[in-house]
């Protein structure tokens, strides 16, 4: 007993890592990219891979061209650029995930000081970046369904031949009128038009839950999203018919709620906080799919959210324990 | 009396209105998305800022000081007015092209800034030498703006194809958010190399 530590606080410390929080945000999102490479082919794997690649290239070109320490192996460029390549469509070029990387980590991430300093999500940033650059190439949906076995001999032809509508298209063309349990079941499973990570709400939520027993993410974010847009969807119908349990499966919903609105940098730190980020992004969400220009509004939504945490915090700050009320002026 | 190559020179590099000054955005960001319409807003601008500068200097002992904005608006107005009847009668495409901005050079910042914080307090060549060196520093950002929106947004440099079809065109650039885009990156540059010479002198 002849020694004592002397140290400064704090003095208890969580094992977490950067490394280990992106590792299990990778693992959450492996069944969902898996799917995804069932449901739209290899094509969907080499747009994935060149994204992961291509994100973690232009982290590493930034910091040594920046002279700052390269942290490329704490893994946020590689989640940065799987959730990239799971906001495209399976038929992008193979150019789009490079440019979309190099925005993402380059403006939106490293520009504002690098990991936990953007105040927007990278991947989100770099997908509206690229919806409004590349509006048709963004929007073409190569049909899902046995793709697996057609791209194994020519991938371009294949992938060109046959293009869909995305559900959330349909709805807002009025075409879905009711939906049957096989709709259901194709939604739940993935085998719909969409991007590469959105479509199969099964292996989302698997890797959500994953996420949430894990203590990544909390619940309340992605639950209260989905339930807000349920119940208003229900609420508001469109085109005379209410579809609620239909449309929280379909679109980005699913991917945004559990992988993108969760952030630790660009969502609110206090549960208050947290709960009326999700309120304004599933209000934001609703509002856009029926009553916008466009058929999603996912990604749109949490972008406008994330720039209100700043507010949001300011307001949802804790009292202090003990510490004597402050007046207001 | 100062040297009138040096306070040319001062408005076109140390004091860039656009990249050193951040004065005269709305016009910038607006219409910079084209090289052509970079070069035709700066000029129009440039153009007022000499005349209005000068006759704002001419005029400096007798406006009263309290009812000098009011003043400058109306000599810098009548200036506005010349140019965009000229640009109606010779250059309609660019007038079309420019539509409001043309007006609005009015209240452009640069405009007023000048002449409240030069020509009114300096001689009438030297005023008139404050208007070029800012009006050519204006014109110059604002073509190497275009230019580089131009270039990506559209594959063109001055109309003219210079990338192939098939390379993806990055639309966002000539849009709004391109201009924020482009304008900060060439900030940053310019600002990179500045420093780099400071720390050489």
């Amino acid at each position: 007993m002849d020694k004592f530590i002397v140290s400064g606080t704090p003095h208890v410390r969580s094992k977490d890592s950067i490394q280990g929080i992106m590792r299990d945000v990778l693992i959450a999102l492996t069944p969902a990219a898996l799917m995804g490479i069932y449901v739209f082919g290899l094509n969907a794997l080499v747009i994935m891979v060149i994204s992961i690649a291509s994100a973690m290239f232009f982290e590493f070109l930034y910091q040594k061209l920046m002279k700052k320490p390269v942290t490329i192996t704490d893994l946020s460029a590689a989640v940065t650029g799987l959730l990239l390549a799971m906001n495209l469509p399976s038929g992008a070029p193979y150019w789009m995930p490079i440019v979309g990387s190099a925005f993402a980590i380059i403006i939106a991430k490293q520009l504002f000081g690098g990991l936990g300093q953007n105040f927007i999500n990278p991947a989100l940033a770099a997908r509206a970046f690229l919806l409004a650059s590349y509006p048709t190439a963004m929007t073409t949906w190569p049909a899902a369904g046995h793709a697996m076995i057609d791209t194994a001999s020519s991938a371009s032809q294949a992938v060109d031949a046959v293009t869909v509508a995305t559900p959330l298209a349909l709805l807002k063309a009025g075409t879905i009128t009711s939906v049957t349990n096989t709709d259901m079941m194709n939604a739940f499973i993935g085998t719909v038009g969409g991007c590469i990570g959105e479509t199969s709400a099964i292996a989302l939520i698997i890797g959500g839950i994953y996420l949430i027993a894990r203590r990544v993410i909390s619940w309340r974010i992605p639950v209260i999203y989905i339930v807000t847009v349920f119940i208003l969807t229900a609420a508001i119908g469109r085109n005379g018919v209410r579809l609620p349990h239909y449309e929280i499966l379909v679109g980005g919903l699913m991917l945004g709620a559990f992988f993108m609105a969760t952030d630790y940098a660009s969502s609110p730190v206090t549960p208050k906080g947290q709960i009326i980020m999700a309120l304004g992004c599933g209000l934001l969400t609703t509002l856009i799919r029926i009553f916008g220009g466009y058929p999603e509004g996912v990604s749109y939504s949490i972008l406008i959210m994330n720039l209100c945490v700043p507010l949001i915090d300011r307001f949802t700050e804790p009292k202090i324990f003990g510490a004597p009320e402050v007046k207001k002026a | 009396m100062g040297n009138p190559i040096k306070i040319i020179k001062n408005g076109i590099f140390d004091e860039n209105p656009t990249f050193v000054q951040v004065i005269g955005m709305c016009p910038t960001l607006a219409v910079t998305s084209s090289a052509i319409n970079g070069i035709g807003m700066g000029l129009s601008t440039a153009a007022v800022l000499i005349c209005s500068n000068l006759f704002i200097s001419l005029l400096r002992k007798v406006i009263p000081d309290k009812v000098r904005i009011p003043c400058f608006i109306v000599v810098i107005a009548t200036f506005v007015t010349i140019i965009q009847f000229l640009l109606q009668a010779y250059l309609p495409s660019l007038n079309a092209s420019l539509g409001l901005y043309i007006p609005l050079i009015v209240v452009n910042c640069i405009i007023l800034g000048r002449a409240e914080a030069y020509a009114s307090k300096n001689s009438a060549i030297d005023s008139m030498c404050d208007g070029i060196g800012n009006g050519l520093g204006f014109t110059i950002a604002l073509a190497v703006i275009g230019l580089v929106r131009e270039f990506i947004g559209s594959g063109t440099l001055f109309n003219v194809t210079v990338l192939p079809d098939a390379f993806p065109k990055t639309l966002l650039f000539v849009m709004a958010p391109g201009a924020f885009f482009t304008l900060g990156c060439l900030m940053a540059l310019l600002n990179h190399f500045k420093n780099k010479n400071k720390n050489k002198a």
